[in-house]
């Protein structure tokens, strides 16, 4: 493999797992619902966006690369969707925000 | 370059166990909500991982059609939430 591409593959495998360890990370640390839906939206198109584009240029010009191209573009579409629907339900059923000096729940 | 790629699969899996606490310990239904779909998406960039280490294929067919159902799942789970189905 070329060794330009090498290390940008390692330098995208590496900014995507930071990314999904951001998801993780917020779900657990952050007060209250809709920081949650925040910290977990940035796992689910950043990170996951930044690993398919690195396991891209690993695989260069196969068939894979054309499914793997599909998958982003439907992780594009369809994750800010679910993340969107999902708070509106919450905000619908009367889940109040956290605001600076409330306990975090 | 399999090694890093191994790994990585074990810091996935790692971080899935994370993201569990917040699924089994959340106070709300949504936040649980949340919780399985960051689960979701980390299983299916683990399985792209897998797929791509092994050359195997159909990992990654697989990864495709459990995207799309996870978005499925997610999406009827917060209209049911929501109160309109």
């Amino acid at each position: 493999m070329n060794p330009v591409i090498e290390v940008l593959f390692f330098v995208l495998i590496a900014l995507g797992l930071f990314f999904m360890f951001i998801g993780p990370l917020g779900l657990i640390r952050m007060p209250d619902f809709y920081t949650r839906a925040h910290a977990s939206g940035k796992c689910d198109s950043l990170g996951e966006g930044l690993l398919l584009l690195g396991f891209i240029l690993y695989e260069g010009f196969t068939f894979n690369m054309v499914k793997l191209v599909f998958l982003i573009l439907f992780i594009y579409i369809l994750t800010p969707t679910a993340t969107y629907a999902i708070v509106r339900a919450a905000y619908v059923i009367g889940l109040k925000p956290w605001k600076v000096g409330d306990e975090r729940r | 370059m399999t090694d890093a790629m191994l790994l990585s699969v074990v810091v996935l899996a790692a971080l899935i166990v994370l993201a569990m606490v917040r699924l089994f310990a959340g106070p709300t239904a949504p936040d649980r909500v949340v919780a399985l779909d960051a689960v979701n998406t980390l299983t299916v960039a683990a399985m792209i991982l897998l797929g791509v280490v092994y050359q195997q294929i159909i990992f990654i067919d697989v990864a495709i059609v459990y995207a799309l159902l996870s978005f499925v799942g997610t999406l009827y789970i917060a209209k049911y939430l929501g109160g309109e189905i």
